[in-house]
């Protein structure tokens, strides 16, 4: 397959991520997407680290650093402004990691989702709060070690279910994506590019230290999850309604995602089993 | 030229609620973006301006948050890009708006915010008391406390000018429902007037796809304490600019401010020091007094931060009582403004007695009755212990 993605880069080699980081490289080619007519709205994660620390920067698009819980709120900030001043043509784009989407930042996220404000959020879901060492966020599946659940045996709390959520506020688009899938993934930036209103993207993304993964198993894994249906591919259609833009083959069994990770050592036999009809189920409601 | 015709080219004399004049201000000083969650007894201010927005009165993007952090947070949004903002709060509200404070002065980023004074709970009261504002003294904000509606339109004015320049945040206190839910007739200024006072606002840099930057990256401790330096810097000359700005304001507008305000001073024995409309109530109690023959004075503080210290220095040297009327206290300590003064005068060989008088909060009321009564027994007040009246 030829792709048409342009060569210049809009964050550049040099910036502070970990090696094999699946969340630089979903923000390296999301920014190709969207191109430099950007600005990113950026709360704490780890890409406040990775962009860089003053007086450089990894971003060769507007950034602005803003505080954990109000990524939403600053980004209809800057939307209303370019509005005010007449600026079109800008893309305005949130991009917080699952701590600053599910938990902290969920509030005024719903406040812009339910406004129809007019910018794309994405959420780069590692799954836990990498940025301050691997602790448990509402985003960490079930019976993954962190260093809060460090027996990685808690089976009681479910991942939050975030795509429902931002459903029930109508949005403009929603999709999830996954860098492993190149075209889909592009595909989906493209198409949250063209519209206006509220726009989500939910991006897993992989971690090597935070998986307990080798740094070269980022997109390996991240395809695991992917036909495993643990991280089913996802786009609301024209009447709203979520379906899978990718089906694999045949799904293949959750337990080749959970066996490849360290994170997940903890998991009995029997609470794979579980997880394996609970992955099924949730897939066959999206027909 | 809507607004031009409803309000008129000139200025104009009206009635008007405090909250709507403050609405009046803002408008004159055309926000291109308002962000703003409702809290008594803030509420007037917001609806007044949502309906100048909704008859196109202002022209201004008015986003409807889900809470007070949202409504200072997407006004950070809309300076970075590049417009001037406005929003207003109280109490609860703004305490909660506590972490973007730090990060709007840290970010330099302009600002006018009015802050509706009102005490904090537990346990809930609605009413006015300064410690909201008071226990914000060190996020880098400038602070003005306002005695009147007029002062408060035109300090909003004023504020904005000075903002702008000194790439710092500003907050106008008013007294809740002493100030914002009464009646005064007040001097309108016209949108031409106001429009050649006050430029509109252009940045050196925003976030502009044309030339892009970052903002508010990540900085280690030399660079960071360089910047925090920098805003130190800023706040001192803050005060001379401002004084400027109370000049050009005089001359434009014929009414003229100071960052204290003395009143009677001059051959006064014991003087009170206050801040908000309580200046009101003891400038009825020194008339009284001054007819009774006793040698009362009052300064007003209008300016909190940066502390105008040198200024009343200047004016209370050879005064022998300062009595200074508290409405928020550090629980510990003192006083908040009490605090400040005899932090400022404890380099001077010849300062006042300093007492502090803890004299309302959460609402309780004061008369000039009981002003009265403290300056009369003002030689009985401790030197040294917070008094709690009633
Ligand atoms: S901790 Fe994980 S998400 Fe964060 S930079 Fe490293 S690999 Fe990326």
């Amino acid at each position: 397959m030829l792709w048409n993605v342009t060569t210049t880069e809009y964050l550049t080699s040099g910036h502070m991520a970990c090696p094999g980081c699946g969340a630089s490289l979903s923000l390296r080619h999301a920014l190709k997407v969207l191109g430099g007519q950007t600005i990113v709205v950026l709360p704490a994660c780890c890409m406040s680290i990775i962009a860089g620390a003053f007086p450089s920067s990894a971003f060769s698009v507007p950034l602005l650093h803003v505080p954990f819980a109000t990524a939403a709120a600053c980004a209809s900030g800057v939307r209303r402004s370019l509005l005010a001043q007449g600026k079109k043509g800008v893309s305005v784009m949130v991009w917080a990691g699952d701590g600053g989407t599910f938990d902290i930042g969920l509030q005024a996220l719903s406040g812009a989702a339910e406004r129809h404000e007019d910018f794309i959020y994405v959420c780069y879901d590692n799954e836990a709060y990498m940025n301050t060492g691997i602790q448990r966020s509402s985003a960490t599946p079930q019976g993954a070690w962190t260093t809060t659940t460090p027996a990685g045996k808690e089976l009681q709390y479910e991942k939050k279910d975030v795509i429902a959520i931002v459903k029930a506020h109508a949005p403009a688009y929603l999709a999830t994506a996954n860098i492993a899938y190149p075209d889909d993934f592009m595909a989906k930036f493209e198409r949250a590019r063209d519209l206006s209103g509220f726009r989500f993207l939910h991006l897993l993304s992989a971690c090597p230290p935070g998986w307990k993964i080798d740094s070269s198993e980022a997109l390996h894994i991240s395809r695991l999850a992917v036909e495993t249906g643990i991280f089913p591919l996802l786009e609301q259609d024209e009447e709203k309604n979520l379906r899978l833009t990718y089906v694999p083959q045949s799904w293949l069994p959750v337990a080749a995602y959970f066996q490849a990770q360290g994170r997940f050592k903890g998991l009995a036999e029997e609470d794979i089993d579980f997880l394996q009809q609970e992955t099924e189920r949730k897939i066959a409601a999206y027909g | 030229m809507q607004a031009e015709l409803k309000h008129g080219a000139r200025e104009s004399r009206e009635m008007m609620l405090g909250s709507d004049a403050i609405a009046h201000g803002v408008r004159l000083c055309r926000p291109a973006v308002i962000s703003a969650y409702p809290i008594t007894p803030q509420t007037h201010i917001i609806e007044t301006l949502s309906e100048m927005v909704d008859t196109g009165e202002l022209q201004s993007q008015f986003i409807k948050v889900e809470s007070e952090m949202s409504a200072i947070a997407a006004c950070l949004g809309a300076v970075s890009a590049g417009s001037r903002s406005f929003t207003a709060t109280s109490s609860h509200g703004l305490a909660m708006m506590h972490e973007i404070l730090h990060w709007f002065s840290g970010a330099r980023m302009p600002l006018v915010m009015v802050n509706a004074n009102r005490a904090l709970g537990a346990p809930w009261n609605i009413w006015c008391d300064q410690s909201d504002s008071m226990s914000q003294r060190d996020v880098g904000w400038l602070q003005l406390y306002c005695e009147t509606a007029q002062e408060a339109l035109d300090s909003i004015i004023l504020a904005y000018w000075l903002s702008e320049q000194i790439m710092l945040p500003v907050m106008v206190m008013i007294d809740g429902f002493i100030l914002s839910h009464t009646m005064e007739q007040l001097l309108l200024p016209s949108q031409r007037e106001v429009d050649a006072f006050l430029p509109p606002y252009r940045p050196a840099i925003f976030l502009d796809p044309e030339n892009p930057k970052t903002f508010c990256a990540a900085a280690a401790a030399d660079n960071f304490y360089q910047l925090k330096k920098a805003i130190a810097a800023t706040m001192e000359t803050a005060e001379t600019l401002l004084a400027e700005g109370y000049a050009l304001f005089a001359g434009r507008f014929g009414r003229s401010y100071g960052h204290v305000e003395p009143y009677c001073c001059d051959d006064a024995e014991v003087v009170f020091c206050c801040a908000g409309a309580l200046s009101g109530t003891v400038r009825v109690a020194v008339d009284q007094l001054r007819q009774e023959g006793h040698r009362i004075g009052l300064v007003k503080l209008r300016l909190f931060r940066p502390f105008p210290g040198a200024a009343l220095i200047r004016l209370l040297a050879g005064t022998k009582r300062l009595v200074v009327l508290n409405r928020s206290v550090s629980f510990g300590a003192a006083g908040t403004i009490a605090q400040e003064l005899r932090a400022a005068f404890y380099r001077e060989d010849c300062r006042p007695q300093i007492h502090d008088v803890i004299i309302s909060l959460g609402g309780k009321e004061v008369f000039p009755a009981t002003i009265r009564e403290i300056a009369l027994r003002a030689a009985e007040l401790s030197p040294t212990e917070s008094i709690w009246i009633g």
